[in-house]
């Protein structure tokens, strides 16, 4: 398929999948709380309404950054889905989420100030693993594309199962789901009053919740290119992650910030990184041979080596190939 | 080659002239007059084809060579006298040691020294002209009006030494432009010394017990590399009976392995790498034109000039692996410890310490990729941080303050100088500013050739988004009403601030042309293959500038269809959004601050780790050399 019509299709499907799965969400969430829960197209109902809401602000050039932050959501989704560098699509979504922090802190609330410190926090705590795990699809594919990744004749998370845990666990921050929902929370039990988007409202509230429909889409995609040689099961996958990370927010109370960053980091370092030591030996090449023996900390995980067993074979196969 | 030695020599002649120059306005002519020239030289230069083909010296090298020994013996005694009196056994015996070395290297072996070239210039040596000439030109035009406010009006306790300032201010930039043209070692070395010595020179400018504390220790630190640098220069020359720098990079690696480590090790003392860095952390005690001056054109990127110079000599072996590990270490610690720190100018020297980090990292990696990126840091790094720095300068000046939790509002009290240093910042870690393609592209050349190492830039890059974004929110963030200051800038800071604004700018936009036009062409005749970011990376990049630079458009409907109300306070609002009722009705402040993650890390504790790996990693760089 044509990248352009790819990235049309995104651009028109994404807010619809991303709304009806926020419906889901909601449901799903009531259901294993024993309520009813609201209609699955609930989200549509709330963003209309939030856009016929007359404009508050705190200070007069807050919104704008919403806005940008909307655009540059869609911008890095269509990247994506056009099939472009990974890294760049990365930069492309931390620059989003960089405007919707701004956002926050123009608004002068103590509210939103907090909630703009630890989204920040957030950012810090998943950037290295989201890294890391573009880093691996590269190692795996040699390729930064998305376009190649995608047509990779194998499945990734074979040799990158490290990396698709650490991922997981990224997705749960992303989501801003609990443990993690640090931020900003769905529920009601936040100590923040509504954290990051506290100041936001009418119109610009229900291009925040746009954008983060958009996003969702886009991470699911990510989930997809895992496991993108078998196109039923990237699909099925997705929907899973989904629907585990709905589970984890109903199962678990918040994290304090500290435990949400020390944790985040642990993860990318034992999962993530041990999963790409793995592969950088198994694929050693003469000059990274000397690597592994001067940096300490991969030498004291043993749970990575053996969760990334498996990856050796493949990666062992794809050598061969090579 | 008349083009080349007028960059050298001018500002040098310029410097000893200033020295002498009491009367402010003549002092000011004359800088104006020699930056501008200084600038036209430098560009000219850059469009002049390259590499150059440079004549013979005006003079016999013979008697050159006679009179840069003096100066260098001059300097030796200089500093001998410094140590002597501040009782630092170090120093002297640092000095003793280098300056014993090349006296006995000059008296032994220089009659006999043959040297092609002395001077060269490739397009890589006409890029860091450019930085000098360009950068540094616009710190001494901005030291001027900075300087006489700095002693009318917000110091006036401190000494007012100003011919001595911008005397030295122009030596250093003249020395830098001999360091960037000279091919002879013996002539970098002399240089390099020059800046060293001027750099203690301005740190200790303010003759305060602090200052002079820590100009003493830039003073060991960068002798220590110094001694290096000698040792590499007597151990290349006995190896090979060459002194020429090309020689050395285009030489078989196994012969030349050790006198490359020893100059990285040079250039890692003077780029402030760990465990280095505290002489570059102590040096913001002297006026903000030395700390810019430090920070972007020279000095620190002397040091990372020579480290990336090395980088075909340490290719693939263990001598680069370990410069490679200092320089990411460098760069995790630095961005880590730039979050602990409130204090504006400290968080500037973490940072730029932490890209030097990155610089070096390229260097010690060595492929044409990491080279690539790490020139394209260099240029990216030198034009944002200096705007910082001046930025802050002035901030300085107005707000008695270079605490950043002081800047609160500062968009509405100093719009003009908040607004340039958010595009500084931009520039400094945003996507798609030139620090961030950098990194992209280093990311790129880690990946090929070591995939462990990307881990570190991982960690750290995240780290520099959380310290530079909490510092944009404080700038934009205002709480209560504020008055603006009036008369932001004078006419010097002005030029310098619209200038360096104008330059990150038109840097992230034309970064292609400038890779195409000199960075490619050295990669091509140093490896033989160049770097570059696919066409169609530069188009999705060209589109996302385009997007950002739409932003301020959006200011044109500031304040259309929105209701202005308080913020929320969790109690009742008394005065608009700045004070509210609390618990037993008592009237609360709102005030805000940023979180520093003193219970997660604290820089002292990082700085001690950071020191302690680095002076391993160091010592194991130059035991592998040797074996």
């Amino acid at each position: 398929m044509n990248s352009w019509i790819r990235i049309l299709i995104y651009l028109i499907a994404a807010p619809l999948v991303g709304g009806v799965l926020a419906g889901w969400d909601r449901r799903i969430s009531a259901r294993m709380q024993s309520r009813r829960g609201p209609p699955i197209f609930q989200p549509f109902y709330d963003v209309m309404k939030l856009w016929s809401k007359q404009s508050l602000v705190v200070r007069r050039s807050q919104n704008f950054y919403i806005v940008f932050f909307l655009l540059m959501v869609v911008f890095t989704g269509a990247l994506f889905f056009g099939g472009s560098d990974l890294l760049l699509v990365i930069f492309a979504l931390t620059l989003a989420a960089i405007f919707f922090v701004l956002g926050a802190y123009k608004a002068s609330s103590p509210y939103s100030f907090i909630g703009a410190e630890r989204e920040l926090i957030q950012m810090m705590a998943y950037e290295p693993m989201v890294l890391l795990t573009a880093i691996g699809m590269y190692m795996v594919t040699k390729s930064f594309a998305v376009d190649a990744i995608a047509g990779h004749p194998q499945l990734l998370v074979l040799a990158l199962p490290g990396v698709f845990l650490g991922f997981l666990y990224t997705l749960e921050i992303k989501f801003r789901k609990s443990p993690f929902d640090l931020s900003c929370s769905h529920h009601a039990h936040q100590e923040l009053v509504r954290g990051i988007t506290t100041e936001f409202g009418g119109r610009t509230l229900a291009l925040i919740e746009i954008a983060h429909w958009y996003e969702n889409v886009f991470l699911l995609g990510w989930v997809y290119l895992f496991f993108a040689s078998m196109p039923a099961l990237g699909i099925g996958m997705a929907l899973f992650v989904f629907l585990f990370v709905i589970l984890v927010d109903n199962v678990f109370a918040r994290l304090k910030w500290q435990t949400a960053i020390k944790s985040a980091w642990l993860a990318a370092l034992v999962l993530g990184f041990g999963n790409i030591l793995v592969l950088s030996l198994l694929t050693a090449k003469p000059c990274v041979a000397a690597a592994p023996a001067i940096v300490k900390p991969a030498a004291t995980e043993t749970a990575p080596a053996a969760a990334a067993a498996p990856a050796a074979n493949n990666a062992n196969e794809i050598a061969k190939r090579n | 080659m008349t083009l080349i030695l007028t960059l050298i020599l001018l500002p040098l002649a310029t410097g000893l002239v200033l020295l002498g120059l009491k009367p402010n306005l003549l002092r000011q002519i004359l800088v104006s007059l020699v930056v501008l020239a200084v600038c036209i030289g430098s560009v000219a230069l850059a469009l002049l084809p390259s590499p150059l083909k440079l004549g013979d010296l005006p003079v016999s090298q013979h008697s050159v060579n006679q009179a840069l020994f003096l100066v260098e013996v001059a300097m030796s005694l200089f500093i001998l006298y410094v140590g002597v009196r501040a009782k630092k056994p170090l120093i002297v015996l640092l000095t003793l040691a280098q300056a014993g070395l090349m006296v006995w290297f000059e008296l032994t072996a220089g009659e006999h020294l043959a040297v092609a070239q002395n001077l060269f210039v490739d397009n890589f040596a006409v890029i860091m002209a450019l930085i000098n000439g360009i950068v540094g030109g616009g710190i001494c035009l901005y030291a001027l009006g900075y300087m006489r406010e700095y002693h009318e009006v917000a110091h006036r306790d401190v000494r007012d030494r100003r011919p001595l300032f911008f005397s030295l201010l122009f030596i250093f930039m003249g020395a830098m432009f001999g360091l960037i043209f000279a091919n002879n070692l013996v002539w970098l070395f002399l240089f390099w010394e020059i800046t060293t010595l001027c750099s203690f020179l301005l740190i200790g400018y303010t003759q305060t017990d602090e200052a002079k504390r820590n100009a003493l220790r830039a003073l060991v630190m960068n002798l220590a590399g110094g001694l290096a640098f000698a040792v590499a220069i007597v151990w290349f020359h006995h190896q090979t009976g060459s002194v020429e720098m090309q020689k050395l990079i285009a030489s078989k690696q196994t012969l030349v392995l050790l006198p490359a480590a020893l100059l990285c090790f040079a250039g890692i003392t003077k780029s402030a790498q760990l465990p280095f860095s505290s002489w570059l952390l102590g040096a913001m005690v002297a006026p903000t034109p030395v700390s810019a001056l430090l920070h972007s054109s020279t000095m620190v990127k002397a040091g990372v000039y020579l480290v990336l110079r090395m980088a075909p000599a340490v290719a693939h072996t263990k001598v680069g692996m370990m410069v490679a590990l200092v320089g990411a270490v460098t760069f995790v610690i630095g961005s880590l410890a730039a979050i602990t720190s409130s204090e504006a100018k400290r968080v500037l020297a973490w940072s730029t310490v932490a890209n030097l980090g990155l610089i070096v990292l390229c260097g010690g990696i060595g492929t044409y990729e990491a080279v690539w990126a790490g020139i394209l840091l260099i240029i990216f790094h030198a034009v944002a941080k200096c705007l910082l720095f001046l930025c802050v300068g002035v901030v300085e000046h107005k707000l008695h303050s270079r605490n950043i939790e002081d800047m609160s509002g500062l968009v509405v009290r100093m719009p003009k100088v908040a607004i340039m240093m958010q595009i500084g910042m931009a520039g400094m870690f945003l996507a798609p500013f030139g620090m961030l393609i950098s990194k992209w592209a280093v990311l790129k050349a880690v990946v090929d050739a070591y995939p462990v190492l990307s881990v570190f830039i991982a960690f750290g890059s995240a780290a520099t988004l959380f310290f530079w974004v909490k510092w944009m929110g404080k700038l934009i963030e205002v709480v209560g009403t504020r008055e603006r200051i009036k008369k932001e800038l004078v006419l010097g800071e002005a030029i310098a601030l619209y200038g360096l604004s104008a330059g990150t700018a038109l840097a992230c936009l034309l970064f292609p042309l400038i890779s195409i036009r000199f960075i490619e062409p050295y990669i091509y005749t140093v490896y033989g293959q160049t770097a570059s970011l696919g066409e169609g990376n530069v188009i999705i990049m060209t589109i996302m500038m385009g997007m950002v630079m739409l932003f301020p458009v959006c200011f044109l409907g500031y304040g259309r269809g929105v209701k202005v109300t308080d913020a929320y306070l969790g109690g009742a609002n008394v005065q608009s959004s700045v004070k509210f009722r609390s618990i037993a009705d008592s009237v609360q402040d709102v005030s805000i601050g940023n979180y520093y993650l003193h219970n997660l890390f604290t820089e002292a504790g990082l700085s001690r780790w950071g020191v302690i790996s680095c002076s391993a990693l160091l010592v194991a760089l130059v035991a592998v050399a040797f074996l």
